[in-house]
């Protein structure tokens, strides 16, 4: 056993750890631990009588000390060979949490066993214990290199991909009439949705072209701001402007795409970042025009193929509820908007998988792989690109129309950077150029953010822990492996 | 006697003081294979990025003349030249699109015309028009190039996978699937062992023989070089110092002076210089 523990130590030179080295950095890893957790999770600014006040946390502080000395204590002598310990400790962990946990969370009787306040909190403690477990697993199954938790994860994932994208799908069609789903997970998962859409996106641009693109929010403002003025102003409806919306962007991206059209990489991303906040910038400037700071209100909602989801609806018409004889209830706006963003983004990506077998399609992703080689046969690299860039564009322009239909106000608080970037995490993170890939990515970086809202200061750092993670584990993305667009003796995959 | 199929008049490419191709001049065959050689930095691929569009030459006139039309290459964009005037490249460090599939690759090369065929997208997006129909002729004609290159058991591999001589045959069949009229082949057997050096030999006069196009190569390899050019123009410094066919330039002294140094005859191995004497060249 000391052999096989000896060759997964995670870099370090195993053979020589002896038992005080061990203790040594655990008590390292301690005291890292509590410089951090002071300064993140010690300290809490609360807003007392009229007054800030703090308010310490040692019982959290000194959790988070404990565990992660025992953890990485625990670490050291699986390198040393012995699992024996750190299993018995790690399931002592775990019971200790997850006898409050499991016995009601906030009223179970054992709740002072518990460290932190949210629950959240308390669940994440876990990890610790889970990861040491995990390790065991490693150590006794020989999961290493090829065969790593990882890697062999990710190939059951990649497997299962054709049923986790269909039962993606079912889930998300018949989601509003699950029984335990309320108008709150219903909005999440409209929220959740939106990012998807963005994400498929800006996956033409980014995963098929390989035009690294930071303003993609750019886009998405164009598309919600020509909706609510278009609807403010000339009182069209929310179809009329749709596709006006959708030509404006598609535009947009044109505009911005001619002159960047000689930039690759680390120079068009700096490039499309500034444009991005120069949209942005002229949102709040251009004061006439687009209302400045203080935004459009008073959006036209989007009516059910004409029939409103009004109340009242004005004599001698009908309204969404009046008209199937249903009683009035504001949830049916909630579920009307949530399918109309499910149909929005099951056909962007139905337009993806189709286009990539289309030799357009496969142009952009030879663009990806080599432009010198794409002039060379005879592909015209400035229009490939702008398609790009246009129907990137055109989609994200789709899908401001609903925000801006949606929230029935908008402002350029809603199109800042932090925007583009998540989205482009949803992309990366889900591996470039895979659909399913951006679906997960987004209920992980959307998603989870949404439901644990309690965690409120702590979810950027859970965002960047979780960014380093996929990084270290997954440099690819989530999904990263690639399936040709068409095989010799079959033609063209299967459709979509 | 009709126009060649490319003509390139005093082609000369500065950059900056520097000059790569100092009024070259020379002609390509269709049927033939027309070799460049030179030492290195003689200004070979300059020609050739020249004749593809890579760069724009400083002086001269590049006409390729075909059945289907006149074209003056230093007029053209680098891609309108592979898609209009219907000349191939390939790249002295290979250029596939790795990260897609063998066939891909081949299929790509085949964009203008199934640009085409998917009436520019629209309709094929909806399924209409002649798109599906077209996409398999496209993957026959690739099926075709990869049962000549042996690669029909890898089609579905990543082209990055490959080894190194079955990346050269596949850039080779790609720029093939593009239906040129003229093949630029940059060094095609740098890197390759003896036996995939004949192959290479005989895929190119096999090219020849059953296409009916014009092969301009550029080569160190002289197994190659001497083994299935019709003519051969030697470079060096940016200027042409022969031209002629395999055995002249063999016999050329000034070649011999190139690739072997400007130094006094005596400088030159014995076995050359009398060879040279009893040609009566010295």
């Amino acid at each position: 056993m000391a052999a096989t523990g000896t060759t997964v130590g995670a870099g370090a030179p195993a053979l020589s750890l002896v038992p005080e080295q061990v203790w040594r950095r655990a008590l390292a890893a301690g005291v890292a631990t509590f410089l951090l957790t002071v300064v993140i999770v010690g300290f809490e600014t609360v807003s007392g009588t009229g007054q800030l006040a703090l308010r310490a946390h040692p019982g959290a502080v000194a959790f988070a000390v404990i565990a992660a000395t025992l953890g990485a204590a625990a670490m050291g002598y699986l390198q040393l060979g012995n699992t024996a310990v750190p299993t018995v400790l790690a399931l002592l962990a775990a019971g200790l949490l997850g006898l409050p946990l499991l016995t009601g969370g906030r009223d179970s009787p054992f709740v002072w066993l518990l460290p932190f306040d949210a629950m959240a909190l308390n669940w994440g403690a876990l990890a610790v214990p889970a990861i040491v477990l995990l390790r065991v697993m490693v150590i006794r199954l020989g999961l290493t290199g090829e065969r790593s938790v990882a890697n062999v994860a990710g190939g059951v994932v990649q497997r299962a991909l054709p049923w986790l994208a269909g039962v993606l799908a079912v889930i998300a069609l018949v989601l509003p009439f699950l029984p335990f789903v309320d108008r709150r997970i219903v909005d999440i998962f409209t929220l959740v949705i939106t990012y998807v859409m963005l994400g498929w996106g800006l996956n033409i641009v980014v995963g098929l072209a390989g035009l690294l693109d930071l303003g993609y929010v750019a886009f998405y403002a164009v598309g919600a701001y020509s909706y609510a003025l278009l609807s403010v102003t000339y009182g069209l409806s929310f179809w009329e402007c749709l596709p006006i919306a959708g030509a404006l962007a598609a535009m947009t991206g044109i505009i911005l795409g001619f002159p960047v059209l000689r930039l690759r990489g680390d120079y068009l991303a700096i490039v499309t970042l500034g444009f991005g906040e120069m949209i942005r910038i002229i949102l709040i400037n251009w004061y006439w025009f687009t209302g400045g700071p203080n935004g459009i209100n008073d959006v036209g909602r989007p009516s059910f193929f004409g029939l409103p989801f009004d109340r009242n609806p004005p004599e001698g018409t009908d309204s969404f509820h009046t008209f199937f004889g249903l009683e009035f209830s504001s949830y049916h706006r909630v579920v009307f908007l949530y399918y109309l963003i499910l149909v929005f983004a099951l056909i962007t990506n139905w337009f993806t998988l189709r286009m990539r077998r289309l030799p357009l399609g496969r142009a952009w992703e030879a663009l990806r792989e080599d432009e010198t080689a794409c002039r060379a046969i005879g592909i015209n690299p400035t229009n490939t690109k702008l398609t790009a860039f246009a129907i990137g564009a055109m989609f994200a322009g789709f899908a401001g129309s609903f925000f801006a239909a949606r929230q029935g106000f908008v402002s350029p608080e809603s199109f800042v950077f932090i925007e583009s970037a998540v989205i482009l995490a949803i992309v990366v993170l889900g591996g470039l150029g895979s659909q399913t890939g951006v679906v997960l990515a987004a209920l992980v970086l959307i998603g989870l953010p949404e439901f644990f809202r309690e965690l409120k200061d702590y979810r950027m750092l859970a965002f960047g822990l979780g960014m380093v993670m996929i990084m270290v584990w997954r440099p690819g993305g989530l999904l990263a492996r690639r399936e040709p667009t068409l095989r010799l003796g079959k033609g063209s995959a299967a459709e979509p | 006697m009709s126009e060649p199929l490319l003509r390139v008049e005093h082609l000369t490419m500065r950059f900056g003081g520097l000059v790569a191709v100092d009024d070259v001049s020379f002609t390509a065959e269709t049927g033939r294979i027309t070799s460049i050689i030179g030492p290195n930095g003689a200004g070979k691929t300059t020609v050739f990025n020249c004749l593809t569009g890579f760069y724009k030459p400083t002086v001269g006139r590049l006409s390729l003349t075909g059945a289907h039309g006149r074209f003056l290459l230093e007029q053209l964009d680098g891609f309108r030249i592979a898609q209009r005037a219907r000349v191939a490249r390939t790249f002295q460090n290979i250029r596939l699109f790795a990260g897609m599939s063998v066939l891909e690759n081949l299929i790509v090369a085949q964009h203008n015309k199934l640009m085409r065929a998917s009436g520019y997208s629209v309709p094929a997006l909806v399924g209409l028009g002649g798109y599906a129909a077209a996409e398999r002729d496209a993957v026959e004609i690739a099926r075709g190039w990869l049962e000549r290159i042996d690669l029909v058991h890898r089609a579905d591999d990543l082209a990055g996978s490959l080894p190194y001589g079955d990346q050269r045959r596949l850039e080779i069949a790609r720029a093939m699937c593009t239906d040129p009229v003229l093949l630029c082949l940059d060094e095609p057997a740098a890197g390759l062992n003896a036996r995939e050096s004949i192959e290479l030999n005989e895929l190119l006069m096999w090219i020849r023989a059953t296409h009916g196009i014009g092969i301009l190569l550029i080569e160190h390899d002289m197994s190659v070089v001497m083994g299935i050019s019709d003519r051969i123009i030697v470079l060096d410094y940016g200027r042409r110092i022969a031209e002629g066919t395999p055995a002249e330039i063999r016999a050329n002294p000034d070649v011999i002076r190139a690739y072997l140094g400007e130094e006094e005859d005596e400088e030159l191995p014995p076995e050359v210089a009398a060879d040279l004497a009893r040609e009566g060249r010295l």
